[in-house]
């Protein structure tokens, strides 16, 4: 979808309308409403338990997998507009376009290789060669690969915990996704690691859509294009960065961003 | 509260360190009054039989004279219904397991289905052999058969291995589920690429125990009617002539390992007491080394996998 913005044209790749999530009878997200930009990184940022990772969630999904979660509303995914949350769309299909990339990082008790084939296996690509070419491309992608390459076949868990970091985007991005979820993707690993992945976002975003997860203001500062707050499962405020960071429109947005709760 | 001074805190900690110590010597010296009385138990028991084990002794039937009595029959049928216990009990439990633990529903009816898993556990087993008795050698005609002691003892054993299944799939995080089914695995992608090969070293140590535990069972296999003087074995279940594997030894009659040391216990002459000594030595060589196979599969399967 495509909005006219003064003079640019803004593509959308997702967004959500109405959008309402209740673990059980826990009301957790409330009306949200949000546009995704394309090719963009936007950044979900509130105080703990405000329901950023529960929005996250969403996108692929990953609700599903727990009993009692229900969603209501739309979530819709561009250019086809489909309803992601909607039961009759198959959460598979969902997860193979648009990938995740969690707090802590979890490889499989895997090789490396593996571990950043796995999505390819997953959809039947077999061929040593097909897998090698998309292993190596994923792990030049996460500026991985040079460090890794010798090891290729070595456990997994044996890497740094910035490594598996990258181990698990380089996973996410063997899938070429469209839309590419972090939650809180840098708040296990030290301030040199934090900066790779930072770098490898900023990269990223030529090529996929982003949405990322912190509580680290400065993080949100440095690599997003647009930012939402959300306070108790409400969407406060969603505009660009800068916006956010220097004018906002808020006074709730302004005391959590100046630190003065959260 | 005021600030503890320097001297009531070293009381303190001398009280609790004498507690300390007072728990490890208790539970050293218990331990050591088991395995003892494990111990002496061995030694008795090859003090009376190392005289009989021989090549002969393993190789020859059952006999009228005591120094040509062998445990043939007796090995061959304990291998024989092992075999069709394991290739009963292992698939069913193994998938029973994961059902529960990857696919079922938290509802009344799993609910009910775990407190009868539990339970069976518990029932003895001779009420399995009774059974068995009524419905495999009386309503399916299977007969007094390795067939029908196989299946019993794949029952008796089936609550463990559906137990140890499940333990072994609960210690895999959550996280790594949500990691395979975030790049686009079906549930059953998961299990087979992920939740079985992780738990394996779990769900094999619960099978080697749990056969372990059913090669040594005497009551149901005496209720389903096993011989206890047998001096023929059943037809190999492989030949050299076509069609080469045959099933017809599941139908044959047979003993097993704790039934014949039972019947050389139970006559008058001393003679067959040493061969009942000696078999009891060969029947728990057997266990403890399914139970040193169960600890290396663990170690072996632990060392590969880290959370
Ligand atoms: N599985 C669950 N069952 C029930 N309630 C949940 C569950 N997960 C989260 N919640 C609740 O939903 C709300 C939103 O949680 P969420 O994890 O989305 O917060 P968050 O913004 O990601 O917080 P944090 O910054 O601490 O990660 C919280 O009140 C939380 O307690
Ligand atoms: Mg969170």
């Amino acid at each position: 979808m495509v909005i006219q913005n003064g003079k640019t044209d803004i593509k959308i790749k997702a967004e959500s309308k109405n959008l309402n999530f209740y673990y059980g009878t826990h009301h957790a997200l409330k009306d949200i409403n949000l546009k995704i930009i394309d090719k963009s990184v936007t950044a979900l940022i509130g105080p703990s338990g405000c329901g950023k990772t529960t929005f996250l969630r969403c996108f692929n999904r990953m609700h599903d997998l727990y009993v009692g979660n229900k969603y209501d509303g739309s979530l819709l995914l561009y250019p086809e507009n489909i309803n992601i949350i909607s039961s009759s769309i198959d959460p598979i299909e969902v997860r193979m376009r648009i990938g995740m990339v969690f707090q802590k990082p979890n490889p499989f008790p895997k090789s490396i290789f593996e571990n950043v084939a796995y999505g390819l296996r997953v959809r039947g690509v077999n061929r040593r060669s097909q897998l090698e070419d998309k292993v190596e491309e994923s792990l030049r992608k996460a500026a991985l690969w040079d460090e890794v390459k010798d090891r290729l076949h070595g456990l997994a868990f044996n890497l740094s915990g910035g490594q598996l970091q990258r181990l698990c985007i380089a996973r996410a991005l063997a899938n070429d996704p469209e839309i590419l979820l972090f939650d809180e993707p840098t708040s296990a690993l030290d301030p040199i690691a934090t900066a790779k992945v930072e770098e490898l976002v900023t990269e990223l975003k030529n090529t996929v859509t982003i949405i990322i997860v912190t509580h680290n203001m400065q993080q949100a500062g440095r690599v997003s294009d647009h930012t939402a707050f959300m306070y108790m499962g409400e969407l406060i405020e969603f505009d660009r960065t800068e916006k956010i960071f220097t004018t906002p429109g808020k006074k709730l947005t302004e005391e959590y961003i100046t630190g003065r709760f959260g | 509260m005021d600030q503890l001074s320097k001297e009531q805190i070293k009381k303190l900690i001398r009280s609790h360190k004498l507690k300390d110590n007072i728990f490890e010597i208790l539970g050293l010296i218990l331990l050591l009054c088991s395995l003892l009385v494990l111990l002496a138990l061995i030694i008795d028991l090859s003090t009376d039989g190392a005289a009989r084990i021989s090549k002969s002794f393993l190789t020859n039937f059952p006999s009228r004279f005591p120094d040509k009595a062998g445990i043939l029959s007796a090995w061959v049928g304990s291998t024989l219904v092992m075999f069709v216990t394991a290739a009963s009990a292992i698939p069913i439990g193994i998938a029973a397991g994961v059902y529960l633990e990857e696919y079922a529903k938290k509802n009344l009816f799993t609910a009910i289905i775990e407190i009868n898993i539990t339970n069976l556990a518990g029932v003895p087993s001779i009420i399995f052999g009774l059974m068995a008795l009524g419905i495999f050698v009386y309503k399916f005609n299977f007969g007094p058969s390795i067939l029908t002691a196989g299946l019993t003892l794949g029952l008796l054993i089936l609550p463990i291995i559906i137990t140890a299944t499940r333990e072994a799939i609960r210690t895999i995080p959550s996280a790594i589920r949500e990691a395979a089914m975030a790049v686009g695995a079906t549930k059953w992608q998961t299990v087979k690429h992920h939740v079985l090969p992780y738990s394996t070293g779990g769900i094999l140590t619960g099978i080697v125990i749990s056969l372990s535990r059913a090669i040594g069972e005497t009551a149901p296999v005496i209720t389903i009617g096993a011989l206890t003087f047998i001096a023929f074995l059943p037809n190999a279940p492989i030949s050299t002539e076509a069609p080469f594997i045959h099933f017809d030894w599941i139908f044959s009659p047979f003993t097993v390992m704790p039934i014949q040391m039972f019947n050389w216990v139970s006559r008058p002459q001393q003679e067959f007491h040493v061969n009942a000594a000696a078999a009891g030595m060969i029947l728990l060589l057997m266990t403890l080394s399914m139970n040193a196979i169960a600890i290396y599969l663990r170690i072996y399967f632990r060392k590969k996998i880290k959370w």
